[in-house]
């Protein structure tokens, strides 16, 4: 079975976001695989050991990647693809068209991928990926089988269970509960400085520029407010509900 | 093909040679391979420790062997075992991030830590090819869990005093062992011990003894101040048989055995207690961040701030300091090339036993200073066992005494470098006299083109003060300085002010050849370096008053206050600055 997983580096979830001169600075952050990548990194070795077959890790971003995908590789896949070339970075119309210019150059059963990344949450790089390659995908799986060609894929419908069903090939991404990722082991750790890591660039893809240009635009980057303290509303029941009212018209402005 | 020899340091060199940073290993050199080593240990403590350290403390067990069989699938007891004996053979680096990283979570480390160093090493070094073959894979995997035991109630640093006999067998098969070993890490559960008896209540040996061999049993937990998540028994040998071929190296030459297994603990000790110290910054800055008194969290006040500071500086040298020893000690082995026989690879880390000496020492009181500054910055909550910090206080206190008091490790400092010195390794003797030439001319200044020309200065003072006062003690008391105790250990405070200092000052210097950001190391050298001259001044002045009086102590005062000359920096702004990062990065910082 060839498993390909899609991954991206974020910073550590516990890490603080400073933004300075309208960038967030990533000077002494530690980074990490995204957590939801790194379920969908644990369930292709599940697979694997399943069915048998090899993981290949496909990411893009800048070369300092290499150090989640090198864990990804001691967690047990068994190469990789990095896209670090500049000019393929962009949004997620643009990450999209780089993975499926990869992914197209390569035969693939299943392609799985976290569900969104935790710094820009945005949750669309894989679903665009599938629409790209003119596969069906499932995502926010809590449980995943395969059997044969058959796909059974369980999804986080808002709190309730969805099943959906597919034939291979799909592509998948992964909810919070899907499994519980192993720690890569010092065998593994070793192993991995000497696992394929292979650098693709615009020129190797065969991609203009301009076809895969950013549709979006970031405008402005800032912090949220700081959190206020709360208040607690006064007097009886109307009076409580008019000032409730009023002040999420006139002070939170969320109701016009 | 000529390849670039790295020059390999000789052990209490630093006194006399002025090291470049490029000669010493910095955690800014850790490689990749290191980190995610270091970050396997860090997920696992997070993970598997810390969410049941009660259950720890609480002496479960079932729960401790559990997670080190785990342990064991990540490889993480492997480290130190070759790859012939199913282990993974990683450098000394390695298996210190396994050791600073799991301290963070309490005393469980000191299970792992009693496995695979001196319960496991003793057989990795000085085991036969059939003793490796029969015990390292299953203590690689953590099938079977090893113990070290070599202290008896009436021989603790006086481990040679041991009184445990071993009889050989008239059928010439069997050591029969009898005696009792007190203070046995791991013993609630340990399945292999090394132990340390006298054959005819003479040659001090050491044996393999199994936990299911009769006549071997343990007495009851003890009831510790602190690091109540490890197991201490004593182990009780009644008649026990031991094969001979469970002798481990010669009979006689246990303590070889001993004395090197302890240098390995030393230097370990240091490396947990880097651990400990970065656990314990973080805890006390999260938590003067969140107490507010008269309206603003606490961590706004200078006096916490100092506390801060101070202890990230203690943090900062001891740190670099472990990693420097520990790296010496992996290009000592490296150089043996290959496949090494478990002596030589003693040997080459005997070569640094006074480092690791002088490791223990200061590791081990910077933990306990971080973590009493810790208490105080919690003020009454740090007395309340529900805060982390009240645990690390009483768990800290156990390494200035265990593997060697450090009195015992203060003597034996200034010991090791005679004998050094006297042995013709080390061109001590020489120095001292160069030095008295020195004394008479002009005292080189120092250079402040250059970046920390200043602290390289006192550095380089320091050391010249070292070489006076020794030079002084050994020539008035000769072979009976060894009964000057109070001379000796304020001898090795400036040994290990002096190697400490060394250590930092060489990895800030390394970090900017390196064009890294290095700022804070360099605040912390600048403060740090002041202060520790001062502690070697106030014990240069004790040594000499020691020795002399009069004229003559007047002017080699004199000639100390020549040397010691320095001028300050404005170190009440330097560490508000440093505290200010600390508290904002809200964790230990290089």
């Amino acid at each position: 079975m060839n498993i390909l997983v899609c991954l991206k580096q974020t910073f550590d979830t516990e890490e603080r976001i400073v933004v300075e001169n309208g960038r967030v600075k990533e000077d002494g952050v530690k980074f990490i695989i995204n957590p939801y990548d790194e379920y969908a990194v644990e369930e292709a070795l599940r697979l694997k050991e399943e069915h048998g077959g090899e993981v290949t890790v496909v990411s893009v971003g800048p070369s300092r990647f290499e150090e989640a995908i090198r864990t990804a590789l001691a967690m047990g896949a068994d190469e990789a693809i990095l896209a670090d070339d500049p000019a393929l970075f962009g949004d997620e119309y643009t990450v999209a068209k780089v993975l499926a210019a990869i992914i197209r150059q390569r035969p693939f059963d299943i392609i799985l991928a976290g569900n969104q990344a935790v710094d820009d949450g945005s949750g669309q790089v894989a679903v665009r990926l599938a629409e790209e390659l003119g596969i069906p995908h499932i995502s926010t799986l809590t449980k995943l089988v395969v059997e044969g060609n058959q796909v059974t894929g369980y999804r986080d419908a808002e709190g309730d269970v969805e099943v959906v069903q597919a034939t291979l090939p799909v592509l998948v991404t992964a909810q919070q509960g899907l499994n519980e990722p192993r720690y890569p082991s010092l065998i593994g750790i070793r192993k991995a400085s000497k696992k394929p890591l292979t650098h693709v660039t615009a020129a190797d893809l065969g991609l203009n520029p301009e076809e895969i240009r950013p549709r979006t635009k970031v405008v402005d980057t800032f912090l949220p407010k700081p959190k206020q303290a709360g208040k607690i509303l006064q007097g009886d029941l109307q009076e409580q509900v008019r000032e409730l009212v009023q002040s999420l018209r006139t002070v939170d402005k969320v109701i016009g | 093909m000529a390849t670039e020899e790295k020059k390999l340091t000789k052990g209490g060199a630093f006194l006399i040679e002025a090291a470049a940073p490029d000669e010493v290993f910095t955690p800014e050199d850790f490689t990749q391979e290191h980190l995610m080593i270091a970050e396997t240990t860090r997920s696992f403590v997070e993970n598997e420790v810390i969410p049941h350290q009660e259950r720890l403390e609480h002496q479960d067990w079932e729960l401790t062997v559990q997670l080190l069989r785990k342990m064991g699938e990540l490889g993480l007891l492997a480290a130190d075992v070759p790859e012939a004996y199913d282990g993974l053979g990683l450098d000394k680096v390695s298996s210190a991030l396994i050791s600073e990283n799991l301290t963070w979570g309490g005393s469980f480390a000191l299970s792992h830590g009693a496995h695979v160093g001196i319960g496991t090493l003793p057989i990795v070094f000085f085991g036969n090819e059939e003793q490796r073959r029969k015990y390292l894979p299953a203590l690689a995997s953590g099938e079977k869990i090893a113990a070290y035991a070599l202290t008896e109630p009436g021989s603790g640093s006086d481990a040679l005093g041991a009184k445990t006999t071993a009889r050989l067998s008239e059928d010439g098969k069997y050591y029969i062992l009898n005696g009792t070993k007190q203070f046995i890490t791991n013993s609630g559960f340990a399945d292999v011990f090394v132990v340390y008896a006298k054959i005819d209540g003479e040659k001090f040996s050491a044996f393999i003894v199994e936990r299911d061999f009769p006549g071997v049993s343990t007495g009851p937990e003890e009831k510790k101040m602190g690091i109540k998540a490890s197991s201490t028994r004593p182990l009780i040998l009644e008649d026990v048989k031991v094969p001979v071929e469970n002798l481990l190296g010669e009979p006689g030459k246990g303590h070889l055995i001993a004395f090197n297994i302890l240098n390995i603990g030393r230097y370990k000790l240091a490396v947990g207690c880097v651990g400990g110290i970065k656990a314990a910054l973080k805890t006390s800055v999260k938590y003067a961040k969140s107490r507010k008194q008269f309206g603003t969290p606490i961590a706004h006040f200078p006096l916490i701030q100092q506390k801060i500071a101070d202890m990230n500086i203690r943090g900062f040298v001891t740190e670099s300091m472990a990693y420097r020893s520990t790296g010496d000690i992996d290009r000592q082995l490296q150089s043996l090339g290959g496949h090494v026989d478990g002596m030589s690879a003693a040997r080459a880390i005997a070569e640094y036993a006074l480092e690791c000496s002088v490791n223990k020492v200061y590791a081990s009181e910077a933990l306990d200073f971080v973590v009493d500054e810790g208490v105080q910055i919690h003020g009454g909550y740090g007395f309340i066992q529900e805060y982390a910090i009240e645990r690390m206080y009483r768990d800290s206190r156990i390494n200035r005494i265990f593997e060697g008091t450090n009195e015992i490790n203060r003597l034996l400092i200034p010991d090791m470098l005679l004998r050094k010195a006297l042995k013709g390794e080390l061109p001590l003797l020489q120095a001292a006299q160069g030095l008295q030439q020195e004394l008479m001319g002009m005292l080189p200044l120092p250079d402040e083109s250059v970046p920390l020309g200043a602290e390289s200065h006192i550095l380089d003072m320091a050391k010249k003060v070292f070489l006076f006062t020794g030079g002084l003690a050994v020539q008035k008391y000769m072979q009976s300085l060894k009964d000057e105790q109070e001379i000796l250990a304020d001898l090795a405070d400036i040994i290990i002010e002096i190697y400490a200092l060394e250590s930092a000052l060489l990895r800030t210097r390394k970090a900017i050849e390196k064009g890294l950001n290095a700022e804070n190391k360099i605040d912390m050298v600048q403060v740090y370096a002041r202060e520790a001259f001062d502690r070697i001044e106030g014990r240069a002045k004790r040594i000499l008053s020691a020795l002399e009086e009069g004229d003559t102590l007047r002017t080699q005062l004199a000639v100390l206050r020549k040397l010691t000359r320095v001028q300050p920096v404005n170190s009440k702004e330097i560490k508000r600055r440093i505290a200010r990062r600390v508290i904002e990065a809200e964790q230990y910082l290089a």
